[in-house]
């Protein structure tokens, strides 16, 4: 196979990035996406110029550290993360356009590296239950449905790539943290702290940058682990009936 | 009450506003309709006209249409706001490459489609409401009862063929509005579950066809003397 | 060197509990004047700078990734093994610990094995409290799987992704951590060495991954969480980012290397489709449970998938149920890898490279209904699908044996330090409770085992002995090292010579796979031994890093992690020449039985190789830990 890319190019942070233009004529249907970008660096190199910085790390589609904005769709024409996204996706002489993840609240590192700490920060302003190590009840003491459980697993099953902010529009990131406020919305465990939770991390997630959700969509539909909108309809009860009720509290996280 | 400046000017305070004068905007849509659907009326404006004549004397009436003015401006508003931080948040660089495929066109144009009816309202607003509170509309006699004959007024500009026409694109915007709007606003307040998610979606899109549809047969109707 | 492994005297079940007693404590109120690094935010790293923080000490976290969450203990699949007995068919604490002990070959401590499965049962209760996510039974109460070969239902999971949820678990749990400022978190940031001040492990040397700026950092102690180093294979499940670095720096500053040669071969991974392959791609060990394993019996060169359905049952070789009729598929993952080796040595291997053998679900889904079949294994055989394009529902998966785990490691005792007073290691960094050999769902318990249970005993017994006090970044002991470091990075920069870093990292790991991978020998070893000594002097005469050194570069960074395997290769090498018996995953073609089985010589070789270095091009020198069995009896392990 043969294909054209056109990768954005920048240097750093506080550089002015471009598209450059390459040809990739050693394409194999069988190689990943990133696999491609290898042979690409490699040829690169061999010319003596800088290869293409992207990150990645499993390459099997779970540490969520992958991104690109391939041809319009975070992660590809596929649902799945870049890594597991194979150069059979595409067409022979097709020209493949990629891009980082555009938001503010991703400010771009260099070429398609972005610094996605903000979703740390947003799990750090609540996105835990408060047990310290030890001294915790049996792990049967609870029973829990498992229709929940399950519920619950399918929203803690997000990897925090954060394609739901590249595709929204908006570079909203609820998608994502109602992905964690359901979690532990849902199980006995978070309950304690439900309320709290809810109204740091939302304050956190706005604290960040990241735009609102207009319902669009466009989030569930790029989500490479199927993470459902449902999850943000019960962040927005969470939030609400949380802001209603409950005692005043303190930006900023900590104890 | 700090802690409600707070909730106000978080982004799920602010889309809950959005939401809520939604809501109440769509209710105040079917109830505009029954009475505009009078003008189909063939008693030469009568039952039309009485209504009107009820509609601006009527004390409770015209309470609630104070509010619907701060809900509908409230409504341009917030999302305003929503708007300028959403495009704040995408940052600087725009995608070069862009697919639409995965989400519907209203909901990506709610902006623009919103902008659209606001205009229609001032325009509308100008040429019947403005007129029937301060302009000079002529009175007709009913039983021996004056009331404003704003049927005329109406018979006046549906004749014209291009006041049709803007009439007709601006509820074809608010078809599309309501679309996504009607849903969206459910999925805003929370109300999501698998059980009810195929009626409200149903509901939705039944009243965003049904409702511009029947706005706009009034016009084309008037305009052809049906 | 004398080793003394410090496990208690007195009886296997009271050593921990004994121990605990007699460890100085630290007092509450002087916890926070100590200061402890961990280097890494996998499994054992988060969950010991969570659980530290939590008792008070100020802790520094480091990791290369750009999250804590991006560590590679997010890939584990299958579960997690614990002695709960849940299930009621006969598992115990004790049963745990034997599984254990007989499954590494009886290559690892008694006493540490039974601590491990004696703190499996809190892990869990620990996990559930922090919100994982773990399968159910309708009635509310915890699902258990048998997993991996086990003959109890032991191990918890989440899906196929358990890992996940208890290192998103861990996670949360250090957010909770950094949140109250207890712990101090370095995203993207690079330990390159660690720092001894009188003796003891005072600091370490990072480099800013982003900026390229060398740091000192100093504390009372450093733990060292770094994971396995795999990837000296270049081809293999780890992460691309998974490295020896931290470990193997502090091996050159004199912590011992225990084991090296212990390699994780894993049976069931996808194969490599060409030399474009950057890695290589696991599916779940549980596949086993309900998929048969075989290859055409007369040999079919390039056999596809969608042809082998014609193949009759009577010309197929289910050669893992032929030769071990009572264990069949389920064998363990060493014997379960070598025989796919062999048959295909044979020229019975299948797919266009002949390196596979078929998994094949076709009689349980005739059995069980294609429903249950995707219920188990759904995103596994959705995931075989995307990256071979194969559908594993119309024909066999083809699957081949890739490097996955090391249980060697920095040598350490029973407190988890090494013999660098203040240096510990933790997780799969260590030489590990897993003897020659792992068990499925035993990764996931060690390395919490490590992090929540064991660490914060045994660290208050050194930190309490030491006084509190602080050494300064300027003492000539972190300055000497951060100049060696900064003219390392250069003169990688300077060698601008004609071969891409990759290229020498896929020579290596070539190497590796074809002498000292699945089957090792004499000869073999030798000649890699002189093979990778004359691709390290090449590297360091003809390996070219572009860029500069401050800023983000990749190359660099791979670069740094390159050079440090290739002197690791040679280490595994040397351990596996000298460890001349077949055990665990550790085979030597020298020391098998008539029908080709892995042969122990308990007599000659029932010890830890913990391996000495003797400075650069210097040949290491071995010190032997004699392993001492008390309670259980040295059998030769058996699936016939």
């Amino acid at each position: 196979m043969k294909v054209t890319l056109k990768i954005w190019r920048q240097k750093g942070s506080n550089d002015k990035g471009s598209f450059k233009t390459y040809q990739h004529d050693h394409v194999s249907p069988d190689m990943s996406f990133l696999e491609m970008l290898d042979v690409l660096n490699t040829d690169l190199i061999k010319k003596g110029e800088d290869p293409v910085h992207f990150d990645h790390d499993c390459r099997e589609g779970i540490c969520g550290m992958c991104s690109l904005y391939i041809n319009g769709h975070p992660h590809g024409p596929l649902q799945t993360t870049t890594c597991q996204l194979h150069m059979r996706s595409f067409k022979d002489g097709e020209t493949i356009t990629i891009e980082p993840w555009r938001a503010k609240a991703f400010p771009v590192i260099k070429d398609l590296v972005v610094d996605r700490t903000a979703f740390d920060r947003i799990q750090q302003a609540g996105g835990y239950v408060s047990v310290n190590t030890g001294g915790v009840p049996d792990a049967n003491e609870i029973p829990i449905p498992k229709k929940i459980a399950d519920e619950a697993f399918d929203a803690a099953t997000c990897i925090g790539c954060g394609a739901c902010v590249a595709a929204c529009k908006n570079a909203s990131a609820m998608l994502f943290v109602s992905a964690k406020i359901s979690q532990f919305a849902l199980l006995p465990q978070g309950k304690p702290e439900r309320k709290e939770r809810a109204e740091r991390m939302v304050a956190q997630m706005d604290a960040e940058g990241f735009g609102a959700c207009t319902n669009t969509k466009a989030c569930e539909a790029e989500c490479p682990k199927g993470i459902s909108v449902t999850n943000i309809a019960r962040m927005n009860r969470e939030y609400y009936s949380s802001v209603i009720s409950s005692y005043e509290w303190q930006v900023g996280g900590g104890e | 009450m700090a802690w409600f400046t707070k909730f106000l000017s978080s982004t799920l305070g602010r889309k809950l506003l959005v939401a809520l004068t939604g809501i109440f905007l769509i209710l105040f849509l079917a109830v505009h309709l029954a009475g505009n659907l009078q003008l189909l009326k063939d008693d030469g404006g009568k039952s039309f006209n009485i209504y009107a004549e009820f509609m601006s004397t009527n004390g409770l009436v015209q309470f609630i249409s104070k509010g619907n003015f701060a809900f509908i401006l409230l409504h341009a508003v917030v999302a305003l706001l929503l708007t300028v931080k959403n495009r704040n948040a995408r940052g600087t660089e725009r995608y070069a490459v862009s697919s639409s495929k995965s989400s519907i066109w209203a909901s990506r144009n709610m902006g623009i489609l919103g902008t659209i009816i606001l205009l229609f309202i001032v325009i509308h607003l100008k040429d019947f409401w403005a007129q029937m509170h301060f302009g000079a509309v002529p009175v007709v006699d009913y039983d021996g009862k004056q009331v404003r004959d704003l049927a005329s007024l109406v018979d006046l500009w549906f004749a014209k063929a291009w006041y049709v026409g803007v009439y007709v694109f601006c509820m074809g915007a608010l078809a599309f509005h309501l679309w996504h709007g009607f849903e969206s606003a459910f999925q805003t307040l929370g109300l999501n579950h698998l059980k009810y998610n195929a009626v409200i979606s149903f509901v939705g899109r039944a009243f965003a066809i049904i409702v511009p549809l029947l706005f706009a047969l009034i016009p084309i109707a008037m305009f052809f003397d049906f | 060197m004398k080793l003394d492994s410090k496990i208690p005297e007195g009886p296997l079940a009271e050593k921990w509990t004994k121990h605990k007693f007699n460890l100085k404590l630290v007092n509450p109120a002087n916890k926070r004047k100590y200061d402890v690094i961990i280097v890494g935010t996998g499994l054992a790293g988060a969950s010991a700078a969570a659980s530290l923080a939590e008792l008070g000490y100020n802790v520094k976290a480091f990791c290369f990734q750009d999250s804590p969450r991006r560590a590679h203990s997010i890939a584990a699949q299958g579960g997690i093994n614990a002695a709960k007995n849940y299930q009621n068919d006969g598992d115990s604490i004790y049963r745990l610990f034997y599984d254990t002990i007989k499954g590494g070959d009886y290559r690892a401590r008694e006493g540490n094995v039974y601590r491990l499965a004696e703190v499996s049962v809190s892990i869990i209760d620990q996990c559930v409290a922090q919100g994982v996510p773990f399968a159910r039974e309708y009635g509310g109460l915890l699902s258990n799987r048998s997993f991996g070969g086990a003959q109890v239902s032991r191990t918890f999971y989440a899906r196929g992704q358990t890992g996940q949820q208890l290192l998103l678990g861990a996670y949360s749990a250090m957010n909770r951590q950094i949140a109250n400022g207890k712990v101090k978190m370095y995203n993207r940031t690079e330990m390159l060495d660690v720092v001894l001040v009188d003796g003891k492990a005072r600091g370490i040397i990072t480099r800013d991954l982003l900026t390229g700026k060398i740091e000192a950092h100093s504390a009372h102690a450093v733990l060292l969480c770094t994971g396995g180093y795999g990837n000296v294979f270049y081809l293999s499940t780890n992460a691309k980012g998974s490295n020896v670095t931290a470990a193997w720096r502090a091996h050159k500053k004199g912590a011992l290397f225990g084991n090296p040669c212990y390699t994780q071969i894993h049976p069931t991974c996808i194969p490599v489709s060409g030399d474009h392959q950057s890695k290589l791609t696991l599916m779940s060990e549980s596949l086993r449970n309900d998929g048969r394993v075989w290859v055409p019996k007369v040999a079919r060169p390039g056999l596809r998938a969608a042809d082998a359905v014609n193949i009759p049952e009577s010309e197929r070789d289910y050669f893992l149920e032929r030769r071990y009729p009572s264990f069949g598929n389920l064998v363990p993952r060493d014997v379960a890898s070598r025989n796919a080796k062999m048959v295909c040595d044979e020229g019975k291997g299948v797919g266009p490279t002949g390196l596979a053998v078929f998994l094949d679900f076709t009689d349980a889904i005739k059995r069980d209904g294609k429903k249950t079949i995707e219920a188990k294994y759904g995103n596994l055989f959705d995931m075989y699908q995307q990256i071979t394009g194969d559908n594993p529902y119309e024909a066999p998966m083809m699957i081949f044996p890739a490097v996955h785990y090391t249980m060697g490691g920095l040598w350490v005792d029973y407190n988890l330090m090494t013999n660098v007073p203040g240096l510990y290691a933790l997780g799969e960094a260590n030489f590990s409770d897993h003897g020659a050999n792992r068990l499925g769902a035993s990764a996931l318990m060690q390395g919490l085992a490590d992090g929540y249970f064991v660490i914060p005993y045994t660290i208050g017994d050194y930190l309490a002995g030491m006084s509190n006090e602080k050494v300064s970044i300027d003492r000539p002991e972190f300055q000497e090292a951060i100049k060696q470091t900064s003219e390392r990075i250069n003169k990688l920069l300077t060698i601008k010579g004609k071969k891409t870093v990759d290229e020498f990292h896929r020579e290596l790991g070539l190497t590796m796979w074809e002498y000292c991978g699945m089957s090792r020998n004499e000869q073999g070893l030798k000649t890699a031994k002189k093979k990778i000594q004359e691709i390290k002097a090449e590297f360091w005469s003809n390996v070219n890093v572009l860029g500069s050194g401050n800023e983000l570069n990749m190359e660099l960074e791979k670069a740094n992690r390159v050079a440090d395997f290739i002197e690791l290769g040679e280490l595994m090498v040397d351990d596996a020449l000298s460890r001349s018996e077949s055990c665990g995953g550790h085979f030597r073609e020298e020391s098998a039985t008539e029908d080709g089985e892995a042969r122990r010589k308990d007599d000659e070789f029932t010890y830890v190789s913990a391996w000495e270095y003797k400075g650069d091009n210097q040949q290491a020198v071995l010190h032997k830990e004699p392993l001492v069995f008390e309670n259980v009896k040295l059998t030769q392990r058996s699936y016939k």
